[in-house]
């Protein structure tokens, strides 16, 4: 049990079907989430990366079964619940939880901030009455809100404290799994800082699991233990943290590091790779390596092959046909 | 910000009783009109048999007096007294309308939820929604009554089955939008479920919409009453209804005015009290309306 992932998704795969025509017939599929493959231990932050659209936050609402995965297997604690009906996924919700984006809208306007913290508790029959008022009353204060704060409406509340409000929430049920989405990315970055480091620290004191989803390179540098990078549904690189910052293997990476900011004026920029072009449509990826079209370094073999995720170096998994296993790496320029 | 949240609380609380009516009376004139009208009716009816004479009585020696003294809205062609009439009828109206905007308003809440939340029966339940839609409510009125005995609960009933595919669509469509919400998937994530999910996060955000729609129900059910009664369909003879006493007095028209004038004043004030309300409450309950206010 111990050495078991917390989370773990092999080869997962969310298409959305697109209707159309006048019988409304399945005439194609966004293929939001293409394959993708990865575990968590405990006390690990898994970092996924990418840009709008390239459907990470899919793959974080599919681990949590809100939305039904077309294909592939979810492992929570190592029990498979990728085809479980609602009913029988409930069980499991206890494990994994989840903290989302928009503190805005995540929140429920009509309950106080003590009965949203308090509701998993009752859910799950963990303790009622009294006993889960003094329950919610010491998660209140373990993400750092005054215990009065329960009585008040969310509206009350700022981006910050409604954030470390949906934390108490996904704490209440003392989960396994965490799944973040974007948790800091409407906050301004001095809260930020303090909701990552909260996040941190209960990692550190519950050894949770964090599938920790973001755009935000910085943000992923500062709790990230390993980062999987996605472009268009797949994993195109996945890595851990100081690896993946210092020695980029695929040309998507290089990319997104090199258009982060560096904030240090000494230190100097790392050549500029622009990317042309914009992301191919995910309901028509293109064929071969899906990201040959913007591809400063495409091989004419990468319109036809499609390469699959493989280890390059210890931890260090890469797809890229100028990147194969064992054999020596195609400089990149 | 905690801080500042504290002050305008307490400040909010220290107000005294009439300062903060008269602070709501400000910023909602269209409301409080309504409420004030509805509220000097609602009481007219229900004192009408203490404040009149029997509506019923008749008296061949009265019969056709314009308003006077003793007859203030005056008298009918059996000499029956029209400011009884008019009270008592005004009975009729308000619990058609109120009864018809309840029972149509849950009835509606609870398929409109339930086509809102559960897809599968949505397609069927929304089809035979539609099919009641596409047929005239004072026609399967008429034919209702006519299959039974005429009596309030026929009227109310025949009013109501009408009406509710207007609640079901307003409630599953806003049941629609607030599926997509993120704190629905927060609290599915938690553990939340089944009715629970329903009746604490679904339900308590269709209820400002539900109430705006149950206003208009209100005023439309009173004028299809109104008009039953009017076609003889309605609420039996004896029992006095504007439309009725419009109906009665119809002959009398050219010379006595007042028989057919003064419940259709009452009528038309009825109903726009209550839409008054229900134009009020849609400023306020939709947030980007109230902010232009």
């Amino acid at each position: 049990m111990s050495d078991q992932p917390s989370l773990e998704v092999r080869d997962l795969v969310k298409h959305f079907p697109i209707h159309g025509g006048l019988l409304q017939r399945q005439t194609g599929a966004v293929q939001a989430v293409d394959g993708v493959s990865f575990a968590i231990r405990r006390g690990e932050t898994l970092g996924l990366v990418g840009e709008s659209g390239c459907g990470k936050s899919t793959v974080g609402k599919t681990v949590l079964k809100l939305l039904e995965p077309t294909s592939g297997q979810i492992l929570i604690g190592g029990a498979d619940v990728t085809h479980l009906s609602p009913r029988a996924m409930w069980p499991h919700r206890r494990r994994i939880q989840t903290v989302f984006q928009d503190p805005y809208s995540s929140l429920n306007p009509r309950l106080t901030a003590g009965t949203i913290v308090g509701e998993p508790l009752e859910n799950f029959d963990i303790a009622r009455g009294a006993e889960k008022e003094e329950r919610a009353a010491a998660l209140f204060q373990r993400v750092g809100l005054r215990r009065e704060a329960m009585t008040r409406f969310t509206h009350e509340f700022s981006g910050g404290q409604r954030q470390r409000l949906g934390i108490a929430k996904a704490l209440s049920v003392n989960p396994d799994v965490i799944v973040a989405d974007e948790p800091v990315s409407a906050l301004d970055v001095s809260v930020q800082a303090q909701v990552l480091n909260l996040l941190i620290d209960l990692q550190d004191e519950y050894r949770l699991a964090y599938l920790f989803i973001s755009h935000d390179l910085a943000v992923m540098r500062h709790i990230s233990h390993r980062i999987a990078v996605m472009y268009l549904g797949r994993i195109v690189e996945l890595a851990d943290k100081r690896a993946l910052f210092s020695t980029p293997l695929h040309p998507y990476t290089e990319a997104l590091l090199a258009a982060a900011p560096i904030p240090d004026p000494v230190r100097k920029r790392r050549g500029r790779v622009i990317l042309k072009g914009d992301v191919p449509s995910p309901a028509r990826p293109p064929s071969g390596c899906r990201f040959h079209t913007r591809c400063p370094y495409a091989l004419p073999a990468c319109r036809q092959d499609d390469p699959p995720l493989i280890e390059v170096a210890p931890g260090h998994h890469v797809a890229c046909l100028r990147r194969p296993a064992g054999g020596d790496p195609v400089p990149l320029s | 910000m905690v801080a500042i949240t504290d002050d305008t609380a307490a400040e909010r609380a220290e107000l005294p009783v009439m300062a903060r009516w008269a602070t709501a009376i400000r910023r909602n004139p269209t409301i409080a009109a309504g409420a004030v009208l509805l509220a000097v009716l609602v009481s007219l009816a229900i004192l009408a048999p203490w404040l009149t004479v029997d509506p019923l009585k008749q008296a061949t020696i009265n019969r056709l007096r314009p308003p006077s003294e003793r007859f203030w809205f005056g008298t009918d062609q059996f000499g029956r007294d029209i400011f009884a009439r008019t009270l008592h009828g005004a009975r009729v109206s308000l619990i058609v309308g109120l009864t018809v905007a309840a029972i149509s308003g849950v009835i509606g809440l609870a398929l409109g939820i339930v086509c809102g939340y559960f897809r599968r029966i949505d397609g069927i339940v929304m089809r035979i929604m539609d099919g009641i839609m596409a047929i005239p409510s004072i026609l399967l009125a008429i034919a209702l009554i006519t299959l039974t005995r005429p009596g309030l609960a026929v009227v109310i009933i025949a009013i109501v089955i009408p009406e509710v595919p207007r609640v079901v669509r307003v409630v599953r469509s806003v049941v629609l939008s607030i599926r997509g919400q993120p704190y629905i998937d927060s609290a599915i994530a938690g553990g939340t479920r089944g009715f629970k999910l329903l009746a604490r996060h679904v339900l308590p955000n269709t209820l400002a919409p539900l109430i705006v729609q149950a206003t208009y129900i209100c005023a439309a059910g009173m004028l299809i009453e109104a008009a039953l009664s009017f076609l003889g369909a309605g609420v039996p003879p004896e029992i006095p209804s504007w439309g009725n006493i419009i109906a009665q007095g119809r002959n009398f028209f050219q010379i006595a005015p007042w028989t057919i004038l003064i419940p259709g004043v009452f009528l038309a004030l009825t109903v726009l009290a209550v839409n008054l309300m229900g134009d009020g409450l849609r400023d306020r309950l939709d947030p980007r309306l109230a902010r232009r206010m």
